[in-house]
């Protein structure tokens, strides 16, 4: 059976030139990740993860290689396309939540919905993104209100409300206890099950690469496993 | 994203910082105040001034001694005769009277009061030719003109000074350069004006002030002459019959004429040109404040900007566009000048309020008019401010790179 690859990555590179230095983020790396899998990336500090994250989530273009999301090529897309491939087909986790304070959790919800372009079952759809993160009664809490692990649901709920085709985590337990954090995999897993979403969660934790079915590590900007 | 929208979002994130918003806020308040007490306050010195000119008198010409850059030396001085001439029907159909004057000051007094003043030495159709009325007694007549009569009708002013009212003065007796007139009439108010009150005067016959109060060189000398032309359509007409009179009476060489005529017109022009410069020069500094408030905004914009970095790179990573940005934070700015434009036309329209109540309280008719020009004009402006002023800050917000933007502490 042919499969079906969300992200096909061949070659990437990633240099950047720091004064007379020239720094090699990433250095060739090809991988390709299949539809609905859970992938975790990890590597020391320095090994290129972050910036494979980057690239993969369309937040940054490789200097050099070839990179197909979801069947479209987006190397060589401009600034405002990016945007847009990022609205639609990438879903962010943070670390640090990055929720915007001064709205309520529904609003932030709602944000990709508006980048979207959309203009009408706004609220209905980020209700329910809301309703999956298990979050229904929180919709109207400024985010200050709300505890780490809310607050990483709300984050959640606002990566998974446009449907994308990848959801990017970037260390989404990192701030949180690990029962808590727990509750964080478990909920991104069960996404995973139920929408057959596809999961890139970057961890230097063991214990959460211990959850996924591949693992792919990293070390000066090359790939050094992948299991 | 659609504007409303885009509106509220702005004042949300204005009001998470209300201070700083508000101090924001404040330099375009006091610019656009200024901008619309200025012009207002412009507006009504023109106003007042025009109607003080025309409240001299109606299609009226006035006729002084000299040319205006005194270029003809030794002009000969204007008399009688030539104010006969003028009134010639023949010579000068156009003129429907002449009021030849002799003008000094000098002291008034009554009691203890004394009061400095303008004397005008006037023949009796100085009252219609400068519009004169009076609010009792009689005006100066041929009776008074042929007897040299000590007699004398006070300016409202004056009368106010001397006796503490301005009627029941009939018959009263004042002292003018110590001698005694008799008071035979009170002059109705005109009103104040830039030329000086012209309620600040007092009025006798011609030829008494010609032989005791106004000594000139020459016995049949006058001052001005003051010429009513018969309509308004045949001002210009009656200024070149008298100037014609005049150069062949005074046999002045061609193109150097020895005397001035002025229209009302002229005074109007000269009058709205100095007003124009003024009110160009007031709103000019007002102008200034503005740009000052225009760059408090930027300022703060800037901040705004460096502070909210990770927003913004947030924003972009959920697929924000450049376009998206760039409206986001143009929206604030100008909500941040369109906010102050308003409350600065209350605080504007306040000023000159104010200002035309101290002017009233103190004795001056200026009414200061808020045009709905210059209201559009401030608010236009402002908004225009905001947005020029934003779009720096903005750009430097749209062009910021996601995952720099992210990374920022």
């Amino acid at each position: 059976m042919k499969k079906d690859w969300v992200i096909q990555a061949d070659g990437l590179r990633k240099i950047y030139q720091m004064g007379e230095v020239e720094v090699r983020a990433l250095d060739g790396v090809s991988l390709k990740i299949e539809r609905g899998d859970v992938v975790a990336i990890m590597g020391p500090s320095g090994s290129g993860k972050s910036t494979l994250m980057n690239i993969l989530g369309c937040l940054d273009r490789p200097s050099d290689g070839e990179y197909a999301l979801d069947g479209e090529a987006v190397s060589q897309l401009n600034d405002d396309q990016l945007a847009g491939i990022r609205n639609r087909k990438v879903g962010f986790v943070f670390q640090s939540f990055n929720l915007l304070s001064r709205t309520t959790a529904l609003a932030n919800v709602e944000l990709p919905l508006r980048y979207a372009g959309m203009t009408e079952g706004r609220r209905d759809k980020a209700r329910q993104a809301m309703d999956a993160v298990g979050l229904t009664d929180r919709m109207y809490h400024r985010p200050t209100e709300l505890s780490g692990g809310q607050q990483q649901r709300v984050a959640i709920a606002r990566a998974l409300v446009n449907q994308p085709a990848i959801i990017m985590a970037d260390e989404p337990t990192g701030n949180l206890d690990s029962k808590v954090g727990q509750e964080i995999m478990n909920l991104l897993l069960n996404l995973n099950r139920e929408r057959g979403t596809t999961l890139i969660i970057v961890t230097h934790d063991p214990a959460i690469a211990k959850q996924t079915r591949r693992t792919i590590r990293l070390r000066d900007g090359l790939v050094e496993s992948d299991r | 994203m659609n504007l409303a929208q885009s509106i509220l979002e702005a004042l949300e994130s204005l009001s998470a910082n209300k201070l700083r918003s508000g101090l924001t806020i404040l330099g375009i308040v006091i610019g656009v105040g200024a901008v619309i007490a200025m012009l207002a306050v412009g507006r009504g010195a023109e106003a007042t001034i025009t109607g003080s000119i025309s409240g001299i008198g109606t299609n009226l010409l006035f006729v002084f001694r000299g040319a205006m850059d005194d270029s003809v030396r030794n002009p000969r001085p204007l008399t009688l005769g030539d104010a006969d001439a003028i009134a010639d029907p023949f010579q000068a159909p156009s003129v429907a009277a002449v009021a030849p004057a002799l003008q000094g000051s000098g002291e008034v007094t009554y009691g203890g009061e004394t009061v400095n003043t303008t004397i005008n030495g006037v023949t009796p159709a100085y009252f219609p030719v400068r519009n004169y009325g009076l609010l009792e007694g009689e005006p100066i007549s041929e009776v008074h003109l042929l007897g040299r009569a000590s007699v004398v009708l006070l300016g409202p002013d004056v009368a106010d000074a001397l006796f503490g009212h301005i009627d029941g003065l009939v018959g009263e007796t004042v002292r003018i350069e110590g001698q005694p007139f008799r008071v035979i009439g009170v002059l109705e108010s005109k009103g104040g004006g830039s030329f000086g009150s012209q309620d600040n005067v007092v009025i006798i016959p011609f030829s008494t002030a010609q032989a005791r109060l106004i000594r000139r060189s020459t016995s049949d000398r006058v001052d001005v002459i003051f010429v009513q032309a018969v309509d308004a359509e045949s001002v210009p007409q009656a200024s070149e019959e008298i100037a014609q009179i005049l150069r062949t009476r005074h046999r002045t060489a061609i193109g150097a004429d020895d005397f001035t005529i002025f229209s009302q017109e002229d005074f109007l022009d000269v009058a709205s040109t100095i007003t124009g410069v003024l009110t160009i020069f007031l709103g000019g500094i007002a102008g200034i404040s503005l740009l000052v408030g225009g760059i408090g905004i930027m300022n703060i914009m800037l901040v705004s900007v460096t502070e909210r970095t990770r927003e913004i790179g947030l924003r972009k990573a959920l697929g924000a566009r450049r376009r998206d940005i760039l409206i986001q934070f143009l929206t604030e700015s100008s909500l941040l000048s369109l906010i102050g434009g308003v409350i600065g036309i209350g605080l504007g329209w306040l000023i000159a309020f104010i200002v035309g109540r101290i002017a009233a309280n103190s004795g001056t008719p200026f009414d200061p008019s808020i045009g709905l020009d210059s209201v559009l004009l401030a608010t236009l402006f402002s908004a225009a401010v905001g947005l020029f002023f934003g779009i720096y800050p903005a750009n430097r917000a749209a062009g910021l790179e996601p995952v720099e933007a992210l990374r920022y502490e």
